[in-house]
């Protein structure tokens, strides 16, 4: 199957490509291509105008201010994987990416287009929902901000309006000294995962954990935080137990059944990979 | 029907056509300038034997459009071996341990370990077997296919 017929666009400023998508009916952002690019050769999606980001070059590159990192929507996935700076503040993003699909499609994948696009196995969503990321999102008609756990609406479906672009995201990498694992299960390397587990935990002095953030995705439409595992973790003995503890509230989860696993399997699944993940995070933190 | 020029380098030639905007890159190399060596398994990203390299970058050409490709340069299986029709060392090394049975996969399998052998080139076993993670061999010959890319990769690091 070939992609159905579309007017093209490609602005080279993202106030351009505002204007585009404020005035062009039944219109889609092609950021990466990644997933749209299938979605049009098996035409699924059927839009009149496409609009291409690439060219706006604006909206590429990661910046550092003071204690928070920026990520511009185009920012390819292969980019953020490669950068030195990222790697060591926040080592989960290359675990995390090393998952995502193949070095190929990473090399034109952004980080913007996987939150737009939102499957809901993704794990760059997982990840920006451990440091509660903020999504930039601008139309011609102004700009907002939205924290991640308000950003999934439903299936695929993220906290977007229409005329609305994707512009950055933002996060705090955690300072203090912290142990961090991203797992998954797929059914092979680079497929989308049934179950992955993103974990940070934050130690005193004493190896007590004083901060702790898990969440999942392929469980639910969007990433889930176990935030009463967190509340229980920290201050308390982190020992067999508490890691059942924090597993037994993964299982509890309500989970999707699709035609690769069925809810009971990824409630199982969950619980096995937050365990997991916990034990090597803490082992990491204690270095 | 929508259509723009475009102007691009394929395997070190100059090219210019008019082409349809939803063409996807895969059917404009293979029908549009006949390099069939190009591969479409699945047209959704899955199987890699699409693969081709973008300013370097091993990318899937079933998922960019031609028209993204103005201005870039492209290299196809074609453009691997020197003009001559010498074979790469990667190409060789194919041909000597049993890299290929039908070789449906191999054009991807062969751009896909040429960018990856530029930035990795001592790699292990399983980063070989990483790399070629996105790219399907209906035979299942992986084990000539590793044995190929590791045995290139040191004649390369011989050569050099």
């Amino acid at each position: 199957m070939k992609p159905p017929p579309f007017i093209y666009h490609d602005p080279r400023t993202l106030a351009a490509a505002l204007r585009l998508l404020g005035t062009l009916d039944n219109a889609k952002l092609l950021a990466g291509g990644q997933s749209l690019a299938p979605m049009l050769n098996f035409r699924y999606v059927l839009p009149d105008h496409v609009v291409d980001l690439n060219r706006v070059d604006e909206l590429a590159g990661v910046r550092i201010d003071g204690r928070r990192i920026r990520a511009g929507a185009m920012t390819r996935q292969r980019a953020l994987e490669k950068d030195a700076s990222l790697a060591r503040l926040c080592p989960i993003l290359r675990e995390a990416l090393a998952e995502v699909g193949h070095f190929q499609t990473r090399n034109r994948g952004t980080i913007g287009g996987s939150l737009a696009h939102l499957d809901p196995a993704a794990e760059l969503p997982g990840v920006m929902a451990l440091y509660d990321a903020e999504i930039e999102v601008a139309s011609a008609k102004g700009r907002r901000t939205v924290p991640i756990r308000d950003w999934s609406r439903g299936y695929m479906t993220p906290n977007l309006e229409p005329d609305e672009i994707v512009t950055a995201v933002s996060w705090e990498p955690w300072q203090d000294r912290h142990g961090h694992a991203f797992l998954e299960l797929a059914r092979r390397r680079g497929d989308f995962a049934i179950v992955g587990v993103g974990c940070l935990l934050a130690l005193d002095a004493r190896d007590v954990v004083k901060r702790a953030a898990i969440s999942l995705v392929g469980v639910a439409y969007g990433p889930v935080r176990l935030a009463a595992a967190e509340e229980r973790l920290i201050g308390a003995a982190f020992d067999a137990p508490a890691v059942e503890a924090a597993a037994a509230e993964a299982r509890r989860l309500e989970a999707k059944s699709d035609l690769y696993a069925s809810g009971a399997y990824r409630q199982r699944i969950a619980g096995v990979l937050v365990a997991r993940a916990l034990q090597k995070a803490y082992e990491r933190a204690r270095g | 029907m929508d259509k723009r020029a475009i102007s691009l380098t394929v395997n070190g030639r100059p090219v210019t056509r008019e082409i349809e905007t939803r063409r996807h890159l895969a059917d404009f190399l293979r029908h549009d300038l006949g390099l069939t060596g190009t591969h479409l398994g699945c047209e959704h990203g899955v199987c890699g034997a699409c693969t081709v390299l973008v300013d370097g970058e091993a990318v899937r050409s079933c998922l960019m459009l031609a028209v993204q490709a103005d201005g870039r340069e492209v290299v196809t299986t074609e453009g691997l071996a020197a003009p001559d029709g010498t074979l790469s060392a990667l190409q060789q090394a194919f041909r000597d341990k049993h890299g290929l049975q039908c070789g449906f996969c191999t054009p991807g399998m062969l751009t896909t370990l040429t960018a990856f052998l530029r930035e990795n080139p001592d790699p292990s076993e399983a980063e070989v077997r990483d790399a070629i993670s996105g790219n399907l061999c209906r035979c299942t010959g992986y084990a000539g296919i590793v044995e190929a890319a590791l045995a290139a990769a040191k004649r390369m690091r011989e050569q050099s």
